[in-house]
């Protein structure tokens, strides 16, 4: 699975009949020490409900069609889970909701 | 399969019913000497593996071949834990003095 951000979302009325009703969220890949986006982009099917600026982590190519929303449709990028805390090296780099003091 | 390094873990309560329950791991791809060099992935742990720890990443539908992730949203699973790597004759990592 591989770490991203919710930077927006992606509406499309005139789509794949099968794909109809599903929420689209733009995620764009960052790197899990910084945090920084890598300016690498996608649009993935939500399957947990994130919101904007929250970080989850996607599956895709055949396992993005494993869940109850994407099953037998054209979808190859699922967001699976909403990331609460990312630790590296023993340090907390990420706290969801974390109060960021500057 | 690829080699990675494992440098963190991943918290995550809400999660698609279909992978509660699993150990999420963040690995960063490393070269044959254990040292990290690449990408990083959040895997699936299916053999309890440690920080600094060299493991094999599988991925992709292979990654729903096991008994925990079969059919279920994955697509990266630490497999195995690395020991020993060997290349052109000569050990170039080896689990203790590699970490």
């Amino acid at each position: 699975m591989i770490l991203a951000r919710v930077v927006g979302t992606v509406v499309s009325t005139r789509k794949e009949e099968k794909i109809k009703g599903i929420k689209f969220l733009l995620l764009e890949k960052i790197d899990p020490v910084t945090l920084q986006g890598k300016g690498d982009y996608l649009v993935a099917m939500d399957c947990v409900g994130a919101g904007k600026g929250e970080i989850v982590f996607y599956v895709s190519g055949s396992s993005a069609r494993m869940t109850a929303i994407t099953e037998g449709k054209p979808s190859d990028a699922a967001i699976v889970a909403i990331v609460d805390a990312i630790e590296v090296d023993g340090k907390v780099v990420y706290q969801k909701d974390a109060v960021v003091t500057t | 399969m690829i080699l990675a390094k494992v440098v963190g873990t991943v918290v995550a309560s809400q999660k698609n019913d279909g992978i509660a329950g699993g150990k999420y791991l963040l690995v960063r791809t490393c070269d044959t000497r254990g040292r990290e060099k690449g990408e990083y992935l959040v895997a699936l742990d299916l053999v309890g593996s440690g920080r600094g720890e060299v493991v094999l990443i599988s991925q992709g539908s292979s990654a729903r071949q096991t008994e925990f992730t079969y059919q279920k949203a994955i697509d990266c699973v630490i497999v195995g834990i690395v020991d020993r790597i060997e290349e052109n004759g000569q050990v170039v990592f080896r689990k203790e003095e590699g970490r």
